[in-house]
């Protein structure tokens, strides 16, 4: 058989078979093992392979059998809830099977064969029409949040001749079939196949015009993403890449998320595994588990099968965006899956450029990033995958390659800052080094659907953010004294921003998810306190005595004091603002407040080096 | 396939030995090198093909005559022959004696490189390991079944440290059980030594004598002046001797790994050898799943008994952080703590520099039930103090202390306090977890109540207590 040949050399995940029929991207079977890979090379009648398991034990002389098809997904009912590795075998099943150490060569399908799933066909769909590729046959109540449906595959198109009654049925039952213009017969069943190097087709690219929310202040109200964006978290060790992307998980407006675990922890798997289901998605009621899936390739399993896990997890992603569904995908971490890329290169002695990283870097990236996006489906409907990319530099460097490349490519740039961590300032994100080029299109919908001075307000509380800075850079160098009262003033209502608004603490069971509602409501109280403090001052009232308010320390606290539910308490709270100014203002609205001030404007000049003391 | 021997070596450089016109070999097989002087040298075959097979030799390939150098391919995969008589033991690298006892005998023995835990029968760790070390147990808490590593300098008392930790660690429901037995029975040690010298060796043996533990502690030693290579298995055996004792005797094994710098520098060495293409300083690109393998090996598993909590030491050259070693362990592990030689500097013991120090499995071993309700705030309020504190000091060392405010000044003498009493304990104190709560309440009642606003208002209203007079 042209498809049979055998090892000739084994070097970590990298093996080369005689295999002279096998075509790049093919899958090949190796060994008495039976462990599975892909041809990433040609060498005249060899094959080179890269291995998705560990190769221990295999030796020269093996058999290995080319399988005539590229890596493919299984895609259809009863992939939601559950947990696949990065060939998306179903790790429950598996440990069902094997026990609770991962065995080689084990070839289990990702949906369950066995399970029996209520169809029920379209009814607007007659036997004996024209149909193609992304039309709905019908749908499965996959669970209650889910309404799966099944959609032909694409490529596939044709005369409707049979359509299942609704019933139950298994993903292997065939429910309809086609036949196309050649005559040929199309069954299809509820299960599908898709390659996952290959984008999933669709009419066209759409607009992205509908802010992802995720519940999370930085990232909504100061750097948002749009649905369909593409989005990076970099940050060193530590500073909180997984805790944000698993907040986007929980609480984000999106129908399906899928959690890719690249390379890092099982414990942060377990964590997701075991705190999901008894989480529910605060819009619907329904346990979060419902709407997520998990892909997992942990930092102790094969680095080839690393690789290959970001692409089965968004082709996974793109099959339910067909389905008209708004879908995130995680992935912790993208640097994981490029060191891997590095690994094999390295291993085929490909020239390495920048940190031993191949040529081809940027560009992978480029194609990976560009199958997110929000597009018109094949079946003119809409839906988006949104992706977002944590990223973990070497040391903490921006610079290097990947993180570099990520940045030129991504919309939302969320950088983490070691200082803020290790401040414990959570979620760590520097909103000097951030940025998000969707802050127009966000403002369009805040405007819309919670006030129309988000833009604003949004811009004047960073811009008190950046003002706070450059004070602090004086204050570093001649002391807080050397300010004037209004700068002292900015000072503080920066810190009030930061530890009132900017600070989430993930853990905070009334604070962990934030409305919109919410987010704006603080940050129009807190830019409120600022502008009256700011007010007072004007008319003579010494900084240190406003200071000294003990509204200063409760506004800081109405975050985790008042839940998203409890808006009427917050607002009842707030209004207090406006007694403890208007005392204020009695007190200090008499006309010989003066001199304090005069002292202020001559402090002001000196610090800012208009003047030398 | 026969175990045979050859006596084709091509070449041999840098812990390499190429061998031509051999059978075909496994990867990852146990090979013996016997050298011109009759001596055996163990090996793993690393690459293999029809007509050239790599070696990499655990003794290293210095002196080796090729002409005289006979290789015999032993035709199985590295294992670790397992018992319960490892305990109290003394092994070289590779789990042979190295106490003139006779070697563990055994039907049972596993391969050194594990198989990774399928994620989905993991157990997530949540239980709180009470240390007696405020630093660790009030603001970076230790849980079973944590990586939590030890990053520290030359000269820096990580050994000191982690040997307190061995003394001083247990549960803290088991505070009151006096059986002393039965938690000893559940209780055991893997102590994995690479590159360290003979005097911290020992350090650790009195150690572990003097707190009565020698009987479970299984030791895998390599010493400085040992062949650098076996440094590569020694961390894979001693995990795999933990694995059994966790997962098959269902006991809490605490896995102290020092120093992991000297693995990766072994790591290197070979990578060097056989041209593997390098990322940052010489280490190559595969160091982070490597170390992964290793780390990833602690842990829970759902319905077992036991656990792996593993302690490693990195030491960071030049103290920084930012080398690979440190940083992509940092990646890896649950957290670290870091030792700062500025408090070393100043006498304070143990050193812990807590900003950068991390736990991140803390959050569901404390609070109500397992240590005590206000826990998680008088953590993060500490932090937050001492970070504001950190930045008055430079604030300070700028514009003189006489200048500062007086809420600065009360930050200054938090950090002092702070330091001194909270994180300065000494090697024998040990405190209950309490008492570390206690004691934070008493360094934080020194700032304006006003300022502690990640503590709520009734924790501030039960157990704020300010001075009297603080000026
Ligand atoms: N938003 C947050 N709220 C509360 N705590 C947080 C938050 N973000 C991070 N933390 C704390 O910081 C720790 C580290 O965060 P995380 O694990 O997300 O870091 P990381 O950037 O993913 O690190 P690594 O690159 O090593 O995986 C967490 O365990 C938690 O204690
Ligand atoms: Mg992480």
């Amino acid at each position: 058989m042209s498809n049979a040949g055998t090892i000739l050399d084994i070097q970590g995940p990298i093996v080369t078979a005689r295999l002279p029929a096998a075509r790049t991207g093919e899958q090949v079977k190796l060994g008495a093992l039976g462990l599975m890979g892909e041809v990433i090379a040609r060498d005249e009648d060899c094959a080179v392979v890269q291995v998705y398991e560990n190769t221990e034990g295999l030796r020269p002389g093996e058999p290995a059998v080319a399988m005539g098809q590229p890596l493919s997904v299984e895609l259809g009912p009863g992939l939601l809830g559950g947990i696949f590795d990065g060939l998306q075998r179903p790790l429950e099943a598996m440990l069902a099977l094997t026990g609770e150490r991962i065995e080689r060569g084990l070839m289990i399908p990702a949906l369950a064969r066995d399970k029996r799933w209520a169809f029920a066909p379209a009814e607007n769909l007659h036997i004996g029409e024209q149909i193609k590729g992304g039309a709905i046959l019908g749908s499965v109540p996959e669970n209650p949040s889910m309404a799966h449906r099944i959609l032909i595959p694409p490529g596939i198109s044709g005369e409707l001749i049979d359509l299942v009654q609704a019933g139950d049925y298994t993903v292997d039952d065939v429910i309809a079939r086609v036949r196309d213009a050649q005559g040929q017969i199309h069954k299809l069943r509820l299960a599908s196949y898709w390659p996952v190097r290959k984008p999933r087709p669709f009419q066209g690219r759409d607009h992205a015009i509908q802010p992802l929310i995720t519940g999370q202040r930085i990232m909504d109200t100061f750097f948002p993403l749009l649905k369909g964006g593409k989005g990076a978290i970099p940050g060193p060790f530590g500073a909180g890449k997984t805790v944000l992307q698993q907040q986007i998980a929980r609480w984000s407006d999106a129908h399906i998320v899928i959690y890719v675990g690249c390379g890092e922890r099982g414990n942060e798997l377990t964590d997701v595994l075991d705190s999901f289901p008894k989480l529910t998605d605060p819009r619907s009621g329904r346990p979060l588990m419902e709407r997520t899936l998990l892909v997992a390739n942990t930092s102790n399993m094969p680095v080839v099968a690393r690789e290959v896990s970001v692409y089965v997890g968004m082709t996974i992603a793109e099959y339910f965006r067909d389905q008209g569904l708004d879908v995130v995908m995680v992935a912790d971490s993208t640097s994981r899956w490029a060191e891997a890329l590095r690994e094999v290169a390295g291993r085929l002695g490909q020239m390495p450029v920048e940190e031993g990283y191949p040529a081809y870097l940027g560009s992978t990236l480029a194609a990976f990033y560009e199958r997110a996006g929000r597009v018109e489906t094949l079946n003119g409907d809409h839906g988006s995958v949104t992706l977002i990319g944590a990223v973990s530099p070497p040391g903490g460097d921006f610079s290097e390659p990947v993180t570099s490349h990520t940045k030129d490519i991504i919309q939302t740039f969320w950088a983490l800052s070691k200082d803020l961590a290790d401040a414990r300032h959570y979620p760590a994100v520097d909103w000097l080094e951030s940025f998000s080029l969707f802050v127009d299109t966000a403002a369009r919908w805040w405007h819309e659907n919670v006030d129309e001075d988000w833009l604003l307000l949004r811009n004047r509380a960073l811009r008190l953010l950046t003002e706070a800075e450059e004070l602090n850079r004086i204050v570093n160098l001649v002391g807080v004294e050397a300010l004037s009262g209004q700068q002292r003033w900015t000072l503080e209502s920066a810190k009030l921003i930061r530890e009132g608004l900017l600070q989430q603490s993930a853990l905070e069971p009334k604070d962990s998810f934030c409305s919109p509602q919410k987010q704006f409501m603080l940050l129009k109280l807190m830019l409120d306190i600022h502008a009256r403090g700011a007010d007072m001052l004007t008319l003579g009232m010494p900084v240190r005595e406003l200071l000294r308010l003990p509204l200063l320390a409760e506004a800081r606290r109405w975050k985790i004091t008042f839940s998203s539910d409890e808006m009427k308490s917050l607002e009842q709270e707030a209004v207090k603002i406006v007694p403890v100014f208007d005392a204020l203002r009695a007190e200090y609205a008499s006309p010989s407040a003066s001199k304090d001030q005069a002292e202020d404007e001559f402090r002001a000049q000196i610090s800012m080096g208009t003047g030398t003391p | 396939m026969k175990a045979l021997e050859y006596r084709t070596a091509a070449w041999a450089r840098g812990g390499l030995l190429a061998m031509r016109n051999t059978p075909d070999v496994a990867l990852g097989d146990r090979v013996a090198v016997l050298d011109h002087l009759g001596k055996r040298r163990s090996g793993q075959v690393i690459r293999t093909s029809g007509e050239l097979v790599l070696i990499q030799v655990l003794e290293g390939t210095d002196n080796l005559d090729l002409e005289r150098t006979w290789v015999r391919f032993l035709d199985q995969p590295f294992e670790l022959t397992l018992a319960p008589e490892m305990m109290g033991r003394v092994f070289n690298g590779v789990g042979q004696p190295r106490d003139g006892r006779p070697p563990i005998v055994s039907r049972l023995s596993r391969n050194v490189n594990g198989a990774s835990i399928n994620p989905a029968a993991r157990a997530y760790p949540r239980e709180f390991i009470q240390t007696g070390i405020s630093t660790i147990d009030g603001m970076n808490t230790l849980v079973r079944g944590q990586k939590l590593p030890i990053f520290s300098g030359s000269g820096l008392p990580h050994n000191r440290l982690a040997a307190q930790i061995v003394r001083q660690a247990r549960l803290l429901h088991r505070e009151a059980t006096t059986d002393v037995a039965a938690t000893n029975q559940e209780f055991a040690l893997v102590f994995a030594a690479m590159g360290v010298s003979h005097s911290d060796a020992r350090y650790f043996e009195e150690s572990f004598e003097q707190s009565g533990v020698l009987g479970q502690v299984v030791t895998f030693i390599n010493l400085a002046d040992d062949p650098p290579i076996e440094r590569l298995i020694l961390p894979r055996v001693a995990l795999t001797c933990a694995e059994y004792l966790a997962f098959d005797l269902d006991k809490h094994v605490l896995v102290v790994m020092t120093d992991m710098t000297y693995y990766a520098e072994a790591l290197r060495e070979i990578a060097t050898a056989k041209g593997d293409v390098p990322s940052r300083k010489g280490f190559p690109g595969y160091l982070y799943s490597d170390l992964a393998e290793i780390y990833e090996r602690a842990g829970r598993i759902r319905g077992k008994e036991g656990s792996i909590t593993l302690i490693p030491v990195v030491s960071m050259p030049s103290d920084d952080i930012t080398h690979p070693v440190p940083d992509l362990t940092g990646y890896i592990t649950e957290g670290q703590i870091v030792l700062s030689r500025e408090l070393a500097a100043a006498g304070i013991q143990p050193p812990v520099a807590v900003l950068p120090s991390l736990s991140r499995l803390m959050k569901d071993g404390i609070g109500e039930g397992m240590t005590r309700e206000d826990h998680a705030r008088v953590a993060s309020q500490l932090f937050a103090s001492y970070a504001k504190a950190q930045e008055v000091r430079s604030l300070a060392a700028i514009i003189g202390a006489e200048e500062l405010s007086e809420e600065d000044n009360r930050y200054l003498q938090f950090a002092q306090a702070f330091e001194t009493r909270f994180v300065g304990q000494g090697e024998t104190e040990d405190r209950s977890i309490f008492d570390t709560l206690d004691l934070a309440w008493e360094v934080l009642s020194l700032l304006p109540r006003e300022v502690l606003t990640r503590l709520s208002e009734k924790d501030l209203d039960a157990r704020y207590r300010p001075a009297v007079s603080t000026q």
